[in-house]
C-alpha cells in the first residue's frame, strides 16, 4: 500500500457519498490523514487468523432486555420535538424541494 | 467547612442526616466553579484575558437553576422525613454528550449548538432520582472524537488542573477536569476507546468503564454503538462504586443493556484482595506504533514511570495478600488500535448520517437549490474536521469493495482480542486471573497542541485502554503517583464481564494502602492559593 492509496479522484467521490463539501485546505488535510490512517490499519491484513475465528459485532454476548411488545407508545409532547426543527409548519418538518437537476447525493 | 472538601459519600450522608443542606452544598460548588473554571467554551472567536490560560474551562454550561430546583426537592424530602436517595445533594457534572432536558446538549459540535433535548438520558435520570444535583454540562472532543478534548467546537477547551499548559485527555476531558478541580465530586462520562480512563489518568482521578451493557446508552449521542459505555469519574474508589451502583442495571429503552444482577459494589470493597490473582503482562509495557507513510510497525518504549507505577501497585497488593501472576500473554493487544480505526469509524459514520439540518440543530443559512444541497452545506458548516474524517474513513473501509479487507477482518481481530482476556480470566485456565493490571496510558498528560491534528498519534494515546472496549469487559483507572514533572500517573485494572466488584476491590485496596503516600497530599496547580489549599 502506498501513502497515496486514496487518490484525489477517489477522495472527491467519497466526499460526495458522505454528503459533505470541503474547502481545498480541508480536503488536503483530510486526504492526508485518511491515507495515514489506512497505513496504520495495514497491519490488519498481515494478521494470521486461527481457523474458525468468527467476527464479533459486540465484545460479549450478554442477555439484554427482552423485546417489548410491539405497542404504540406516543411521545407525550410532540410539539417539543417539532420545536427543535430549524423550519416547521407546526405539524411537519419543512425542507426545500428536492429539485431536479440538483444532482445526486 | 466547605463541602468541596468532602467526598460524595460524606455529602450524601450529611444531607440525608439533616446535618448539611443540599442548597449549601450547591452554593459551595458553584463558588468553586466561579473561582477556577473561567469563561465557558464558545463558538465565537473570543479574545481572552491572559488570566484565562490558567483556568480549567471544564464546563460548557452551568445549570444552576436546574440544580437549585433539585436541591430544593432534596431538602423538602429531608424535611418530610423521606429518604432523598444515595446521592442526596451531591453535585454531578455531565459530559455534554448526554441528553438532559432543560440543558443545551451540543456534543461539542456546531451542528448541535442549539439542541434542547425533549428527553433525558436514563443514566442521568437515575442520578436525579438518587438525589444528585445536575450542576452542568462539561466540554469534550467534538462528538467524543479525540483523546485531548481540544477538538471541541467550543473554545477554550478544558485545561488540565495539574498544569493548565497540558491537556486533560479525552474525550471526557471536561468531566475529569471538573472532578480534579473540585468543582464536583462526581461526573458522568463515556468510554468508547478509553475516553473515561485516559482523562481520569491524566487528571489524577478515578475513572470506571463498566462492562458493555452494564449501564444504559439511552439518551447518549452515539459514537460507536457496539463500544460506547457510560460510567463514573470520581476522586476516590468508593465514590466511583457508589455512582456505579446508581447507574447500573437494565433499561427497557436500551435493548443492549444487560439483565445481569447488580451486586452491592460498596460492600464488596470491604472484602480486600487476599487471595485475588492479579496479572501483569509484558504486552502492556510498551506500545507498537506505525510509520504513518509505510505502516511499518515499530516497538516504542512508554514513559518509564508508567511501568514502575504498575510494579509499585503490584507490590503493594502482594503485601496485602494478592497473588501476582507475571507474564500473562496478551498477544493481540497490539492490534487494538488498527481494529478500532476500522470498527469505530464504520459505526461513527453510520451514526453521523442523522445530522442533516432537518429535524434539530444547525441548518445552513446559505441559499440552496434543493434538499441535497441543504444536507451538504449543513454538514460542511456544522461538522468540524474530526467528524468529517471519521465519516470518510468509516465509509471507505465499509464500502463493498473494501469491507472484506478492513471491516470484516477487524471484526475477527476483535474476537482474538477478546480471546486473550478469556484465556487470562478462565477459572480452569493457566492464569485464572481476577484482574489484569496495566498502565492506563503510554505517557502522562501531553502539552496542549502537541498532538492535535495528528489523528494517528492521537489515537495511539488509547492503546492501553482500547482492548477493553473491543472485549466489552470492565476496567478502572486509578491514580498511582506523580511523574517528575508533577503530572498524575494512572494504572488500570481490567476485569471479567460484570465483575466490576473485583476490580474495584483491587483498586480500593491499593488506595487504602497508600492513603498516607506523599504524592496524595499534592494539590493540583489550578487549586493552589484557593480554599482547598488553605
Amino acid at each position: 500500500m502506498t501513502p497515496d492509496s486514496i487518490t484525489p479522484e477517489m477522495f472527491a467521490k467519497l466526499v460526495t457519498l458522505a454528503a459533505l463539501e470541503l474547502t481545498p485546505e480541508e480536503s488536503e488535510y483530510l486526504r492526508t490523514e485518511l491515507n495515514h490512517q489506512l497505513a496504520a490499519v495495514k497491519e490488519l491484513s498481515e494478521i494470521q487468523l486461527a481457523e474458525g475465528v468468527q467476527p464479533s459485532l459486540h465484545g460479549l454476548d450478554c442477555q439484554g432486555s427482552a423485546p417489548r411488545p410491539d405497542m404504540w407508545l406516543p411521545f407525550p409532547n410532540p410539539a417539543e420535538i417539532l420545536a427543535q426543527a430549524p423550519d416547521s409548519d407546526g405539524a411537519y418538518f419543512r425542507v426545500p424541494d428536492f429539485s431536479r437537476g440538483e444532482g445526486e447525493s | 467547612m466547605n463541602s468541596i472538601q468532602l467526598s460524595a459519600r460524606q455529602i450524601a450522608q450529611k444531607v440525608r442526616a439533616g446535618e448539611l443542606s443540599a442548597l449549601e452544598v450547591l452554593e459551595d460548588h458553584l463558588r468553586q466553579i466561579q473561582a477556577v473554571d473561567g469563561v465557558p467554551g464558545s463558538l465565537q472567536d473570543l479574545s481572552l484575558d491572559p488570566s484565562e490560560e490558567s483556568k480549567v474551562h471544564a464546563f460548557l454550561e452551568v445549570s444552576a437553576q436546574l440544580a437549585q430546583k433539585q436541591a430544593e426537592q432534596v431538602q423538602a424530602r429531608v424535611q418530610r422525613g423521606e429518604d432523598p436517595g444515595p446521592l442526596a445533594g451531591v453535585p454531578v457534572s455531565i459530559k455534554d454528550i448526554f441528553c438532559v432536558q432543560g440543558t443545551t446538549t451540543t456534543a461539542a459540535s456546531r451542528i448541535l449548538y442549539n439542541f434542547r433535548p425533549p428527553y433525558t438520558a436514563t443514566t442521568v435520570e437515575r442520578l436525579q432520582k438518587a438525589g444528585a444535583l445536575i450542576i452542568g454540562k462539561t466540554n469534550l472532543d467534538e462528538f467524543t472524537y479525540g483523546s485531548s478534548s481540544e477538538s471541541s467546537a467550543f473554545q477554550p477547551h478544558p485545561n488540565n488542573p495539574w498544569n493548565t499548559q497540558r491537556v486533560t485527555g479525552g474525550s471526557s476531558g471536561g468531566s475529569a477536569a471538573s472532578v480534579a478541580a473540585r468543582e464536583v465530586p462526581l461526573s458522568l462520562g463515556t468510554d468508547t476507546g478509553g475516553s473515561i480512563r485516559q482523562p481520569a489518568a491524566f487528571c489524577g482521578v478515578v475513572g470506571l468503564k463498566p462492562t458493555y451493557g452494564r449501564t444504559s446508552r439511552y439518551g447518549l449521542i452515539a459514537f460507536g454503538s457496539s463500544l460506547d459505555c457510560p460510567g463514573p469519574l470520581a476522586r476516590d474508589v468508593p465514590d466511583a462504586a457508589l455512582m456505579l451502583q446508581v447507574l447500573a442495571g437494565t433499561d427497557p429503552k436500551d435493548s443492549t443493556s444487560a439483565l445481569a444482577p447488580v451486586p452491592d459494589y460498596l460492600a464488596a470493597l470491604q472484602e480486600g484482595v487476599r487471595g485475588l490473582r492479579i496479572g501483569l503482562s509484558r504486552d502492556y509495557d510498551h506500545i507498537s506504533y506505525p510509520d504513518t507513510l509505510t505502516g511499518e510497525m515499530s516497538v516504542q518504549a512508554i514513559q518509564p514511570e508508567m511501568n514502575s507505577a504498575v510494579r509499585d501497585v503490584a507490590e503493594a497488593l502482594a503485601r496485602l495478600g494478592a497473588e501476582i501472576v507475571e507474564d500473562v500473554p496478551m498477544p493481540n493487544a497490539r492490534h487494538g488500535i488498527p481494529a478500532y480505526f476500522v470498527i469505530s469509524r464504520v459505526e461513527a459514520a453510520s451514526n453521523l448520517h442523522r445530522f442533516d439540518g432537518v429535524k434539530y440543530g444547525y441548518r445552513t443559512s446559505a441559499p440552496v437549490r434543493g434538499l441535497s444541497e441543504l444536507y451538504r452545506a449543513t454538514r460542511a458548516e456544522g461538522f468540524g474536521l474530526q467528524p468529517k474524517l471519521r465519516i470518510l474513513m468509516g465509509m471507505y473501509v465499509s464500502a463493498a469493495q473494501h469491507s472484506a479487507q478492513y471491516y470484516q477482518k477487524a471484526l475477527r481481530v476483535r474476537s482474538m482480542i477478546r480471546s486473550d482476556f478469556e484465556q487470562a480470566f478462565d477459572p480452569r485456565g493457566a492464569y485464572r486471573l481476577d484482574a489484569l493490571l496495566t498502565p492506563t496510558t503510554p505517557t502522562t498528560a501531553f502539552r496542549r497542541s502537541e498532538v492535535l491534528g495528528d489523528s494517528v498519534l492521537m489515537q495511539y494515546s488509547d492503546q492501553m485502554t482500547v482492548a477493553g472496549n473491543h472485549a466489552g469487559i470492565p476496567a478502572v483507572s486509578i491514580p498511582a503517583g506523580l511523574d517528575p514533572l508533577g503530572l498524575p500517573i494512572g494504572v488500570q485494572f481490567f476485569g471479567m464481564d460484570f465483575r466490576e466488584d473485583l476490580i474495584l476491590r483491587a483498586a480500593y485496596a491499593y488506595e487504602q494502602a497508600t492513603q498516607n503516600a506523599k504524592w496524595r497530599g499534592v494539590i493540583p496547580q489550578a487549586l493552589r492559593g484557593s480554599e482547598v489549599s488553605a
